[in-house]
């Protein structure tokens, strides 16, 4: 059975969390397709979360294509999310490794790598937009 | 450093949703001693809360929260403004208490009497007790049913007290603090009951709770009330309330520009910097100004940090609440 963890302090909201944690369990093949998620109650006396946040995160995976609600029975995995192919995030990783020695060899520390990088993607988000 | 803000407007739930709550121009005035001053405990409250919600209240002491709860359940009645809870307008009528359920503040139970006792009396009290969920429901709890409530521990007195509250099946329950003083894991306990029973009534139980435990409220709420100053700061949904409030970073500059478009809660302003904590009325059309998301927790303490102007008319929206006291 899938158990969730979430973390309050952070800004990314709790039926998000739920929503990655179940696309990762996916795409890990710790949920198969047939497989039954945990139901709404089970969640939320495990999490002492709202019971909407996990409708919320159900329902999202649902119009994903990745899960299945079934009346009275509960909600079951469907299939595995297109990720990226492994062979891809293997030569990323590759590339991303070499990139980090180059930082470090600059006098970038981990705090100052990461503040890059996400200067980096919020830029790149605003030019996707623009 | 200054610090001002416009009391909040309320936003009104979307579209024909079913109202478990709905008080308009709420107000409670409460007179002490025959020459002394009457205070407003509660003032111009108006707000809604749908149907299904759990909803967390907050305020500092003395801001209004236990006044609209027992306004709500009908053990004190409006000076003025309405109140309609689950369609009707409280009152100690069997058909409205049948409905809604109240858990006080100090959690009473009778000392002596076993959780066996507690449970005969919620079954002899209420027409439309759920014997078996709540004895399943303080078993699962490895709460000992023979036990005098008294030789409880505070978690589990707490539990046997919402058990009671849940087993009359309300549609609206009312929680005043239940949580305040109750160690950490019992709190997590007590709040997972909460959210499985709202769960299993599948959008018929709604829930009011109060606390000052902001970390708690977020995991467990859906909708959120802020009150200070014995007025309605904030009525709405959680995931609205994180959304639409931002603080903005700029070099020095004047605040008028975004005071006319948004409400400001609270300005710091240096020699270099201005930083303003804002809910966003609209789009954010400046795109020159520094916005990071705010934490539930800071955007609470900005309502309740607001003190008014000493110059109360700034502008339109701002009320002047600097003669109000609170009573609790």
């Amino acid at each position: 059975m899938l158990v969730f963890r979430l973390t309050t302090h952070s800004s990314v909201p709790a039926y998000v969390q739920i929503v990655q944690q179940v696309r990762q369990a996916l795409l890990a093949g710790v949920l198969r397709p047939g497989d039954r998620l945990p139901t709404v109650k089970d969640v939320v006396s495990e999490l002492a979360i709202n019971p909407n946040t996990v409708l919320k995160a159900y329902r999202e995976l649902e119009q994903e294509g990745l899960v299945e609600g079934r009346q009275g029975v509960g909600t079951f995995a469907l299939r595995r999310p297109d990720g990226p192919p492994p062979a891809a995030q293997a030569a990323l990783t590759r590339s991303l490794e070499r990139w980090i020695g180059k930082a470090r060899e600059a006098g970038f520390d981990d705090a100052g790598m990461e503040s890059l990088l996400r200067t980096c993607l919020m830029s790149s988000a605003d030019e996707a937009i623009a | 450093m200054t610090a001002w803000a416009k009391p909040a407007a309320t936003e009104p739930a979307a579209g024909n949703q079913h109202l478990a709550v709905a008080t308009s121009g709420l107000g409670k005035q409460y007179t002490r001693g025959l020459r002394a001053r009457s205070k407003w405990a509660l003032r111009d409250c108006t707000l809604e809360v749908p149907e299904g919600r759990i909803c967390g209240l907050v305020g500092a002491n003395g801001a209004g929260k236990t006044t609209l709860l027992r306004l709500l359940v009908g053990l004190a009645r409006p000076s003025a403004g309405d109140v309609q809870v689950l369609g009707q307008r409280p009152s100690d009528s069997g058909q409205f208490l049948r409905e809604v359920g109240y858990l006080a503040q100090d959690i009473p139970t009778f000392r002596r009497w076993s959780v066996t006792d507690h449970l005969r009396m919620g079954a002899a009290l209420n027409p439309s007790w759920d014997a078996v969920a709540t004895r399943e429901r303080i078993q699962s709890l490895d709460i000992p049913l023979d036990q005098r409530v008294g030789t409880l521990s505070g978690g589990q007195r707490a539990q046997v007290a919402l058990a009671l509250a849940l087993g009359k099946r309300p549609r609206l329950l009312l929680l005043d603090e239940p949580v305040a003083a109750l160690d950490p894991l019992a709190r997590r306990d007590f709040l997972s009951t909460l959210g499985a029973a709202v769960a299993e009534a599948e959008g018929h139980l709604t829930v009011i709770l109060s606390s000052h435990l902001v970390a708690d409220l977020e995991r467990i709420c859906d909708h959120l009330i802020v009150l200070a100053n014995s007025r309605t700061m904030l009525a709405a949904d959680l995931d609205d309330v994180i959304a639409s409030h931002r603080v903005l970073t700029s070099t020095r500059r004047d605040v008028g520009p975004i005071d006319r478009q948004h409400t400001v809660l609270r300005v710091e302003q240096t020699q270099r910097q201005t930083r303003m904590w804002v809910r966003l009325e609209g789009p954010l059309t400046d795109p020159t100004w520094d916005s990071d998301e705010l934490s539930l927790e800071e955007i609470v303490l900005s309502y309740l940090e607001y003190h008014p102007p000493a110059d109360a008319d700034r502008g339109p929206g701002i009320t002047n609440v600097a003669h109000l006291g609170g009573v609790s």
